[in-house]
C-alpha cells in the first residue's frame, strides 16, 4: 500500500500538490535542499535531524500562509463591505453591517458595558480572523484549520492576555488592578491567604491558558475525527487481498460508508467552527468586561 | 498490518470518563439559563454573561484534562 493507493482521494502521504484532507505535518512553502532530500520517498541520508533545517523551512510553511491569508482576507472583506457606504444598504454592505452590529451590540455592548466603543475592532476582527482560520477546515486547496496547530491559538491567547490585563490596568492603575483581580469584595481577611493565590491563578494562569486550549483542543479534536473517517475509509475501501492481511470484501463497504459520513462530520465542524470562534470572542469581552469592573 | 490489531493510550479512557463531570456541568449551566429566560427573557443578557463566565470555568477542568491526557504517559 503505497502512496499511489491514495491517487484517488489525494490524501496525506501522496505527491504534492495535496489538496485533500491535510495532516498535521507543516511543509515549507520553498524547501531547501536539506529539506527535500530529508523528506523525500525512500532512504533518507543519515545526517537528516531537526538541526539541519534552514529558518525558511521552519518559518515559511503552509500553515503561516493560511494565516497570512486569512488576515489578508478579513482585512479585504472588511474594506470591500464598507466601501462607499449608503443610506439604505445594498446586500454587500447589509452582510457586514449584520456582523458589525452581531459583535457590536450583541457582544461588546451586552458585555463590557460602558466604553465598549474602544474594544469593538479587536472583538470584531478576532471573530472574524478565527472564523476564516476555522473554516479554512472544510475548504479546498487548504482543508486544514490553521488553529489545531497550538501555537497560532496561543499567539490569540496572547493577544488576548495582553488586551485584557492592559485595560484593567489603565483603567484602576497596577496597584488597584491586582487588589481588584487577587481580592474578592466581601471575603474575610484570613480567608485571603487562601482565596488570593486562587484569584491569582484563575485570573492570570488558567484563563490565557484554557483560552488557547479551548480553541485548539476543540479544532485538533475535530480535524483528528476528519482524519479518521476520510483517511481510513479510503484505505478500507481501497484495500485489496493483495495489500493487507485479513482482508475481507465488508471492508470496503465500511470504507465507502465512512467517507459518506465524513460529510456529516464535516458538517459538525462547521458548527463547531463557528461556535469557537464566538466563544473566543465572549470570553475575550467577559475578561474586559471583569478587569474593568470596580470590584467583583 | 491488520487493522484491527489496535494500540492506543489508557489515558483517552481516563480523559473520556473525565469529561463526565464538565459536560454535565456545562449542560446545567445553559439548561439553568434557558431556564431562567423563559421565566423572565429580559433578563437573559445579564443571565447569559455569568453564564459565560462559569461556561469558561467549569470547561477549564475538560480542557486541562485533554492536555494532560497527551502529556502524561
Amino acid at each position: 500500500m503505497g502512496p499511489a493507493a491514495f491517487g484517488l482521494i489525494p490524501l496525506e502521504g501522496s505527491a504534492p500538490p495535496e489538496f485533500g484532507v491535510q495532516a498535521f505535518d507543516s511543509r515549507p512553502l520553498f524547501p531547501s535542499s536539506v529539506w527535500t532530500a530529508c523528506h523525500g520517498e525512500g532512504s533518507l541520508p543519515a545526517s537528516c535531524a531537526e538541526a539541519s533545517s534552514t529558518w525558511t523551512d521552519v518559518w515559511f510553511t503552509n500553515h503561516i500562509a493560511q494565516a497570512v491569508i486569512a488576515a489578508v482576507a478579513v482585512i479585504v472583506f472588511w474594506l470591500v463591505v464598507v466601501w462607499r457606504p449608503k443610506v439604505i444598504p445594498g446586500k454587500r454592505q447589509f452582510v457586514g453591517e449584520y456582523l458589525y452590529d452581531m459583535i457590536r451590540n450583541g457582544v461588546a455592548r451586552d458585555i463590557i458595558g460602558r466604553d465598549y466603543q474602544k474594544y469593538v475592532p479587536y472583538l470584531l476582527a478576532l471573530f472574524t480572523f478565527i472564523l476564516v482560520n476555522n473554516l479554512f477546515g472544510q475548504t479546498f486547496l487548504f482543508m486544514f484549520p490553521t488553529f489545531s496547530k497550538i501555537g497560532f491559538a496561543w499567539g490569540l491567547a496572547g493577544a488576548s492576555w495582553i488586551l485584557y490585563n492592559a485595560a484593567g490596568i489603565k483603567r484602576h492603575g497596577l496597584a488597584g488592578y491586582f487588589k481588584n483581580m487577587t481580592v474578592p469584595h466581601g471575603v474575610p481577611a484570613p480567608l485571603l491567604i487562601l482565596v488570593a493565590p486562587l484569584e491569582f491563578i484563575s485570573n492570570f494562569i488558567t484563563r490565557p491558558l484554557t483560552l488557547g486550549l479551548r480553541l485548539f483542543a476543540n479544532l485538533f479534536a475535530g480535524h483528528l475525527v476528519v482524519m479518521v473517517f476520510v483517511v481510513g475509509g479510503s484505505w478500507l475501501l481501497l484495500a485489496t487481498s493483495a495489500s493487507s492481511a485479513g482482508y475481507s470484501p465488508i471492508w470496503n463497504v465500511a470504507g465507502g460508508l465512512a467517507l459518506l459520513l465524513s460529510f456529516f462530520v464535516f458538517a459538525i465542524e462547521l458548527l463547531v467552527a463557528c461556535l469557537q470562534a464566538y466563544i473566543f470572542t465572549v470570553l475575550t469581552a467577559q475578561y474586559v468586561s471583569s478587569s474593568l469592573s470596580e470590584a467583583h | 498490518m491488520n487493522l484491527l490489531d489496535t494500540a492506543g493510550s489508557l489515558n483517552m479512557i481516563g480523559y473520556g470518563i473525565a469529561t463526565l463531570g464538565p459536560a454535565l456541568g456545562v449542560a446545567w449551566i445553559f439548561a439553568s439559563v434557558i431556564n431562567g429566560t423563559a421565566r423572565q427573557p429580559e433578563a437573559r443578557g445579564a443571565m447569559l454573561s455569568t453564564a459565560w463566565i462559569g461556561f469558561a470555568v467549569v470547561e477549564a477542568l475538560a480542557i486541562i484534562g485533554i492536555a494532560l491526557a497527551f502529556v502524561i504517559n
